[in-house]
């Protein structure tokens, strides 16, 4: 019973992780209706960013993390204003062809510029542990912290997209792009901030994925959490917020489970076999709104 | 003044004709100097260049390095590995690591070119076809019974776990020779989770080992995955014995790493930079006079690997104008019969190239290797 706890809350705060950045990816689909492979890229660099940050700067970690999703937000832009935005009347195979090519370019940049060797962050969040059941089952109190991160993460979205302006326009994009810049809203604006609000996201979810789960900062770090959190997102219903929360956490517990009762090896495989069977019989996700094109 | 000048130009003409006469030995040195390995290679690398740097001063046959990064990728060692005979080297200290190696070895038997490994320690790279193929370091194998055998003979532990991954050929190669020998031992081993490549999250692992009551963790892995998993331990308080072996070997060397968490770690090695035998004082303080690091097992099996072509080399009369086919045989011949005495023990070759030598345990206090006796 207590192992099944154990591997539940192992799952939740991996998933957690997974949530964080498929809020971000679930977002720039929602609104540019576009796969942003370099999303997992970014979260790489905004690892590297509070790293230099922390270590070569003595910045406050705090600082840093806000350092880092400013860089991470400019760097979004930057790449939709270059990358993206002369592709907006292209086709989607290529604009997802750039996505790829930006995120190569991203971690190749990354190898010349800082190096391929592993570098360990410094552990940011040393809140001790919590004892449960005499000590049988640990509570990391850092990784709960991510979990309680990305729910406020997710509300905070949620309460932006419904309740500002800017979100209401965000919305309006997302529904129909024509209409919406006919009523005289900015689509340009509108998704240049919805690419630095996901890449914010992403920069935070680099510094908790190496500085609170202890992952080294590499070139690649990005590439198989951003895999992961696309499953996540389709999972939950790409586009939907709540939809990618509950997406990554069910994939974290789906992977944790099948790691403690199953086979370690086995884990990425069934990750991906949910994304397979998901599309299989509901292809917009548990959350996703079913949408009719007319043709 | 004309006797002096006298005299300089005839040292001149004399330095000339001792360089022009010098013989000279070129040496490859291939391994990863770039990327997730790049400790050990760059740690051959430099070690390389110190016993050369020694021999060349010697005045006797001269050692010429040509150092190729293969960045631990076998596609990238077959590029090295075309660079370095196409520069025409007459032997190659190298791989560094195990999967470059394999993918080298059957190229330069096919060439007939002799390698020296000093740190690829798969058995699968003394495979039957890879007969140029030497190695410094101790087999896989060899390593997990070793480890076994220590464990058990300094009763570290009764309830023994292994974490190791599955993906990699050194791992599981150790993993499956531990197992035997510890059934053997009578060590009772209560969980053996494994990992991937691709694993980042060491948490269930860890889970299953602690509520398994391990008290001692065998890690036959490498020092990036080893430092996640000793800080997946920490981060849920649990804090049995760890017992590596060469693989860990540069955990300590990790930018940023918290040093702390590896304390009271084993590991098995032939080399230990603490050794007070003159050979070991001397080479560490080049090393570190060249690096500013201390140096590890890589380091001096590169160090024992350099002076072991050498010593092959001259005794077997090789010159500037031996080709590397007919080096080969004249070092393998010579391998077979020497015996070297280096910084990593008395060394002697088995015909399928394994090495044999004694390996000691270290464990790291104070952010630092000292012998466990």
């Amino acid at each position: 019973m207590i192992k099944l706890l154990e591997t539940l809350v192992n799952g939740i705060n991996q998933g957690s992780l997974y949530a964080i950045i498929a809020l971000g990816y679930s977002m720039v689909y929602g609104i540019a209706k576009m796969l942003n492979f370099a999303h997992g890229d970014v979260i790489m660099v905004g690892g590297y960013v509070a790293y230099f940050a922390i270590t070569s700067y003595m910045v406050n970690p705090w600082l840093a993390v806000v350092i880092s999703m400013i860089v991470c937000a400019a760097l979004g832009m930057f790449i939709e204003r270059v990358a993206y935005k002369p592709l907006r009347q292209a086709t989607s195979l290529a604009v997802l062809i750039t996505a790829i090519g930006v995120s190569y370019f991203l971690q190749n940049a990354a190898q010349l510029l800082w190096k391929t060797n592993n570098r360990a962050f410094p552990s940011i969040l040393n809140l001790g542990n919590i004892k449960l059941f005499g000590g049988e089952l640990t509570l990391i109190t850092s990784k709960m912290m991510v979990t309680l991160i990305s729910l406020v993460i997710m509300f905070a979205l949620t309460l932006f997209t419904s309740k500002t302006k800017i979100g209401k326009a965000m919305r309006a994009v997302s529904e129909d792009k024509g209409a919406a810049e006919l009523m005289g809203i900015n689509v340009n604006m509108t998704i240049s901030v919805t690419f630095a609000i996901g890449s914010a996201l992403a920069a935070i979810a680099g510094v908790l994925y190496s500085g609170v789960y202890g992952v080294q900062l590499t070139p690649t770090l990005g590439a198989m959490p951003g895999i992961k959190a696309f499953t996540a997102a389709v999972f939950g219903g790409i586009g939907s917020i709540p939809g990618a929360m509950l997406g990554g956490v069910l994939l974290g517990v789906i992977e944790s489970v099948v790691r403690v009762y199953i086979s370690t090896d086995l884990a990425d495989a069934f990750s991906f076999a949910v994304l397979i069977i998901m599309l299989l019989i509901r292809p917009a996700g548990l959350l996703g709104k079913k949408v009719q094109e007319k043709v | 003044m004309k006797k002096l000048v006298a005299a300089m130009l005839c040292a001149c003409l004399c330095l000339g004709c001792v360089s022009a006469m010098a013989e000279t030995l070129t040496i490859g040195v291939q391994g990863p100097f770039t990327g997730a390995a790049a400790l050990y290679g760059a740690a051959v690398r430099d070690a390389a260049e110190v016993a050369a740097e020694e021999i060349n001063a010697k005045g006797e046959l001269q050692i010429v390095l040509n150092a190729q990064d293969d960045e631990h990728d076998r596609e990238k060692a077959v590029n090295a590995y075309n660079t370095m005979k196409g520069a025409g080297v007459q032997a190659i200290l190298g791989t560094v690591t195990t999967g470059p190696c394999l993918a080298v070895a059957p190229l330069a038997a096919q060439d007939h070119i002799l390698m020296l490994t000093p740190s690829a320690s798969s058995p699968d790279v003394l495979d039957n076809d890879n007969n140029t193929v030497f190695q410094v370091c101790f087999t896989d194998p060899a390593q997990g019974t070793l480890s076994a055998q220590y464990i058990a003979e300094n009763k570290l532990a009764e309830k023994v776990a292994v974490i190791y991954n599955i993906g990699d050929a050194y791992s599981t190669g150790i993993y499956e020779t531990f197992m035997e020998e510890a059934e053997e031992l009578g060590l009772e081993v209560v969980a053996d989770p494994t990992f991937t490549d691709a694993d980042t999250d060491f948490s269930s692992q860890v889970a299953e080992v602690k509520n398994a009551g391990a008290e001692l963790v065998f890690l036959p892995i490498y020092y990036t995955p080893a430092s996640m998993i000793l800080k997946a331990c920490h981060d849920v308080d649990y804090a049995p014995t760890f017992f590596g072996v060469d693989g860990m070997d540069g955990i300590l060397t990790i930018e940023g790493f918290d040093v702390s968490l590896a304390e009271g770690v084993y590991l098995l090695t032939p080399f230990a930079a603490d050794a007070q035998d003159e050979m070991t004082v001397n080479f560490v303080e080049k090393y570190q006079a060249k690096t500013g690091i201390l140096p590890n097992q890589f380091a001096a099996d590169a160090y024992d690997g350099i002076y072991i072509l050498w010593n092959a080399a001259k005794n077997a009369g090789i010159t500037s104008e031996t080709t590397p086919q007919e080096a080969c045989d004249l070092i393998t011949e010579q391998l077979l019969s020497m015996t070297y005495d280096g910084l990593t023990g008395t060394m002697t070759w088995g015909e399928s190239g394994e090495v044999s030598k004694t390996p000691q345990a270290v464990i790291i206090k104070d952010g630092a290797y000292v012998s466990a006796q």
